[in-house]
């Protein structure tokens, strides 16, 4: 399982330059909206033509701009998972499962039946998409991808149009209905929750561009470049000048960090997770004590299982806080810390 | 009152069927050539679609006696189009019931492409994608997903379709011209019979072309209202 995108396409004054080359049974692609990614996705696909380029799966060129290579998407095998399931209206459950079948009819109706016995659809086989439930409209639709035994399997953001408790519940019955999907699955969102949860393997987007490229988990500790720490979540990013192999300075926050770590000679950013700070109660709020911010919080926003601090430093920068229920116990007895340190071991260098 | 029943007893039925006839006959035509045509123009580059479609929604806009000027002067038996007709199939288009029916046609035909139109326009595009990611060829994405999914257009252009063939008078007129009992329609006859100033024979065909024309569509909206379930109410 191999899979080569090397796409390049303008669409007015937005160009997506998307090369990467993967291994990995379930990709992810992460990046906000107008990034480009639901329209690598569907070059992948072949609902949308690159300007030029070379897609290739699995050994099987799908588009060479220089061979004049383009196979229809009826040609492709590819199943594609749309953000509104685009299940067709008029329609019922099992003719909509049916619609992409070939075969006799008695290979089709066996083929739908068993598909409706596994996406637990038993009872709604002549409901039209209108009188089902959002996650029924999931169910019948990834059904009728999988009926026709797609190689690959491409999701469009699946869950970002749907409530958060339905969200989650969804999410984890997709995972349980791909376990034993055996093709390349990916998945392309804008929340980091669902591609951390769901991807081996990741791609940052950022403005048509590949931000960041490499092992989901490992993306995360280490997302390398600033765009893909703060599509990972990192909050607290600020440019840095790099002093020398073990001090940097962050004049924004106002802050000379001296490690023990090495500082890569190419960093230009800083990043810091909000979660990562570590509060301090010793009365120090000296600034010439070392890798720690004075904790004056301008402004605060309460949420159900955390409180999110907003802290301006004396040279304008802002760095955020962010603090969980258990840590908030722990503040009730002793009161605002007087400081928050820096954990260096979670000190992000980014370029 | 007397009158009136001696008047319905010897009442000349033939406008009532071949006003039905020409407007059944110039239904299925434009139902298909309207479908048809906008399929194409909606895959038409923008540019292109523009002038397409100005050409295709000519005879709406157009004086209905402009229409069947050009087509008189079109199948003309005189001319190139009406000689090759008449000479290669013994097709006579002038003052004969085929001219009502090609009449009918020419100015109730944007009707039902401008119907057919917007509304596979307004489809999610998404649908196509879908159908194709799904393997299904064009033909049957087109027949099974686009053509229903655009139903109520499709079939509120079909209304207004037979409806606008039903009455058409103007290119009729001078394309098959008024002969009873082969080209004479009823909206000729109400014409012809005001003109002697028979008012009570005019309102009577009056009054039946409404009736018709009603019932029509009460019953295409009770048939699609059916059938159009997935459409929710607001």
């Amino acid at each position: 399982m191999a899979l080569t995108v090397d796409i390049r396409k303008k669409l007015g004054k937005f160009r997506l330059d998307v090369r990467f080359r993967s291994t990995s049974r379930r990709i992810g692609i992460l990046g906000a909206s107008g990034s480009g990614k639901s329209m690598t996705l569907k070059c992948i696909a072949g609902i949308e033509q690159p300007d030029e380029g070379r897609i290739e799966s699995d050994g099987k060129v799908f588009y060479d701009s220089r061979e004049k290579t383009v196979w229809k998407p009826q040609k492709r095998n590819i199943g594609y998972l749309f953000q509104n399931y685009a299940l067709f209206p008029t329609m019922t459950v099992e003719k909509n499962i049916a619609a992409g079948l070939k075969g006799s009819r008695q290979e089709k109706e066996a083929r739908v039946r068993e598909m409706i016995q596994k996406f637990r659809l038993q009872g709604l086989e002549n409901h039209l998409p209108g009188e089902l439930s959002g996650g029924q409209q999931q169910r019948t639709a990834l059904a009728r991808i999988l009926a026709y035994r797609p190689e690959m399997l491409l999701l469009d953001e699946p869950f970002s149009a749907l409530d958060m408790h339905l969200k989650d519940q969804l999410e984890r019955e997709l995972s349980e209905m791909l376990e034993d999907y055996p093709g390349t699955v990916i998945l392309v969102s804008h929340s980091r929750d669902e591609v951390y949860r769901f991807s081996r393997e990741l791609l940052v987007l950022d403005r048509g561009q590949i931000a960041a490229a490499g092992e989901t988990k490992e993306l995360f500790r280490n997302p390398v470049s600033c765009e893909a720490a703060r599509l990972t979540g990192c909050k607290n990013l600020t440019k840095v000048r790099r002093i020398d192999s073990h001090t940097v300075e962050a004049p924004d926050w106002g802050l000379t960090l001296h490690l023990k770590r090495e500082v890569p000679e190419w960093t230009a950013w800083l990043g810091y997770r909000a979660h990562d700070f570590i509060p301090v109660w010793d009365g120090q709020t000296d600034e010439k004590e070392r890798n720690r911010i004075p904790c004056e919080p301008e402004s605060v926003a309460e949420l159900p299982f955390e409180k999110n601090y907003y802290i301006r430093t004396k040279t304008g920068g802002k760095i955020c806080w962010f603090v969980q229920r258990e840590q908030l116990r722990g503040m009730e007895e002793k009161g605002m810390p007087d400081a928050l340190a820096f954990a260096e071991e979670k000190i992000l260098f980014l370029k | 009152m007397e009158t009136m029943m001696e008047i319905l007893d010897e009442l000349d039925w033939s406008p009532l069927f071949i006003s039905l006839k020409t407007g059944a006959a110039a239904t299925v035509v434009c139902f298909f050539l309207g479908i048809f045509a906008a399929r194409r123009v909606v895959k038409m580059s923008p540019k292109k679609r523009a002038v397409v479609d100005g050409i295709l929604t000519l005879p709406m806009v157009l004086p209905p006696t402009a229409a069947g000027f050009f087509l008189l002067l079109l199948f003309s038996r005189r001319r190139p189009l009406g000689e090759f007709l008449y000479g290669q199939f013994d097709l006579k288009v002038v003052q004969t019931w085929l001219g009502c029916v090609i009449a009918a046609s020419v100015i109730a035909f944007p009707l039902m492409y401008r119907n057919a139109r917007a509304a596979m326009e307004q489809i999610d595009s998404n649908l196509v994608c879908a159908g194709r990611t799904l393997g299904m060829s064009e033909a049957k994405i087109f027949w099974t997903v686009v053509l229903p999914t655009a139903g109520p257009g499709i079939a509120s252009g079909t209304v207004l379709t037979f409806a606008r063939a039903l009455g058409e008078y103007g290119a009729t007129s001078m394309l098959a011209g008024n002969i009873p009992g082969k080209t004479g329609t009823i909206s000729q006859k109400i014409a012809m019979v005001i003109q002697d100033g028979d008012y009570l024979t005019a309102g009577i065909w009056v009054g039946i072309v409404m009736l018709i024309a009603f019932l029509v569509i009460v019953l295409l909206n009770l048939i699609s209202g059916n059938k159009m379930k997935h459409i929710r109410r607001w």
